[in-house]
């Protein structure tokens, strides 16, 4: 399968990086690593007339760690965070992303920007209350992940803006656990659950829980973070917290789930991240 | 047909310059253009990794990956593997353990499996496994597959280990 013809540019800055981008109008498409934009492209589902190449850009790609923050560069493949322990969450759900040849290659802010809400990070940065540092024609801006997913493989970037960092709090002492099922290991999440949880004295001070491919946005679940905030963390609690997982969620049926089994698979995959995010499983 | 760039490709330590479609994919740049037919396309949808070849040491699939992104990458594909006429310890282990069937996956399976020697040179049963979740082989269940990627990671090693003995 061949794409449809397209102009190509690889600028050798930023700078230039938007303003072709910004040149090329609303058909032009900013390519990273490919992983999502070229398979679509050869199935003729996006048929961009320019591509802006990042590939030269300095300074995109890389993790650092500094004042209680990770910043993760846009080009950061997923097996850099994959084989960044200290990532915790972050780097359980980019070692699940597709195979290794694909984590070679997929990058983090192109997965994010592509918006896809069956993908395995958009959720997982929701639950670690990442934000996103955009680069446009006027200037730098922040946006929350929490703010970044606005539709069906929609973001809040302007067609003009480039994705150039994600800034992530540590959390270290914060348990974690990611909980994904698919039929194979290569598919997307039929519905996949991120949690992080700090805990004191057995209590949960503070939980955070994402859902994936519960609806046309990544989603937190809020109701399950409600009912176990404050409480001693024990399977009993857990179970609980875990039958609200999906509450209020509007999951699409697809070829693999119906809404009815996604909302099932919440509440168990949502159960058993909570279970190693508390330390009760491993 | 749409304006053509220049791209300048190395593969398998060789020096090519092409003037291509930007569209034109690394796969078909290999096969049409260098006449590198080792690497094989199978799926055409970033699944199956009959077209994995290395980018920098990595493995890819090279069906998604544009040729002009492979401008100063240095890429290795199957033809690139056996050295002095010998074959790399994974084309040894793939012929002795009988490792295929067909065959037609197997490029993409050794150029796999040589992602993970490189990273884990004594891995697991388990970790074989798991590191060939992007190869899809269609005839052999994989058995004896993954027994070549393991007998070749003890071979490897003996190698290695017999490398540095006589270096020390």
């Amino acid at each position: 399968m061949i794409p449809a013809e397209f102009d190509y540019t690889a600028p050798a800055s930023l700078e230039e990086a938007i303003s072709a981008l910004r040149q090329g109008g609303e058909d032009a498409k900013l390519l990273a690593g490919g992983h999502s934009l070229l398979p679509l492209m050869k199935l003729r589902l996006a048929a961009p007339s320019l591509l802006v190449d990042l590939r030269r850009v300095p300074g995109l790609a890389g993790v650092a760690r500094g004042n209680g923050t990770w910043r993760i560069g846009a080009l950061t493949p997923h097996a850099v965070l994959e084989h960044t322990p200290e990532l915790g969450v972050v780097s359980a759900a980019a070692a699940t992303i597709a195979d290794p040849q694909v984590r070679n290659r997929g990058t983090i802010g192109g997965s994010l920007v592509h918006g896809d809400p069956a993908s395995d990070l958009p959720a997982v940065m929701m639950a670690c209350e990442a934000s996103v540092t955009v680069q446009g024609p006027s200037g730098q801006r922040t946006i929350p992940a929490l703010e970044l997913f606005q539709g069906y493989m929609e973001t809040a970037l302007a067609a003009d803006e480039v994705l150039t960092e994600v800034r992530m709090p540590v959390l270290d002492g914060w348990g974690f656990g990611y909980e994904k099922f698919n039929r194979r290991s290569e598919d997307w999440a039929m519905v996949a659950v991120s949690a992080v949880v700090n805990a004191r004295d057995g209590t949960c001070e503070d939980v955070r829980v994402g859902l994936t491919n519960m609806g046309s946005v990544p989603l937190r679940a809020p109701a399950v973070e409600e009912a176990l905030r404050g409480k001693q963390l024990d399977a009993e609690s857990i179970a609980a917290a875990a039958e609200q997982a999906a509450e209020g969620t509007d999951p699409p049926a697809d070829l693999n789930a119906s809404a009815e089994y996604k909302r099932h698979l919440a509440r168990v995959l949502c159960r058993r991240a909570l279970e190693k995010a508390a330390g009760l499983s491993s | 047909m749409s304006k053509t760039v220049p791209v300048h490709l190395r593969v398998n330590g060789v020096e090519h310059q092409l003037d291509a479609e930007p569209r034109l994919l690394l796969v078909h740049a290999l096969r049409d253009h260098l006449g590198l037919t080792g690497t094989h396309v199978g799926c055409d949808t970033s699944n199956c990794g009959a077209c994995t070849v290395h980018f920098n040491g990595q493995p890819v699939k090279s069906c998604t990956v544009l040729a002009v992104q492979a401008d100063g990458v240095e890429v290795t594909t199957i033809e690139g593997m056996a050295k002095d006429g010998e074959l790399h310890p994974l084309q040894e282990a793939f012929w002795n353990d009988h490792g295929l069937q067909c065959g037609y996956c197997t490029p993409g399976m050794i150029m796999a499996a040589a992602g993970l020697l490189e990273r884990n040179p004594n891995p697991s049963e388990h970790e074989v496994r798991h590191a060939l979740e992007g190869n899809l082989c269609r005839c052999t269940g994989y058995h004896n597959i993954v027994k070549a990627v393991l007998d070749a990671a003890k071979t490897k090693g003996a190698t290695v280990s017999a490398q540095r003995e006589v270096s020390a």
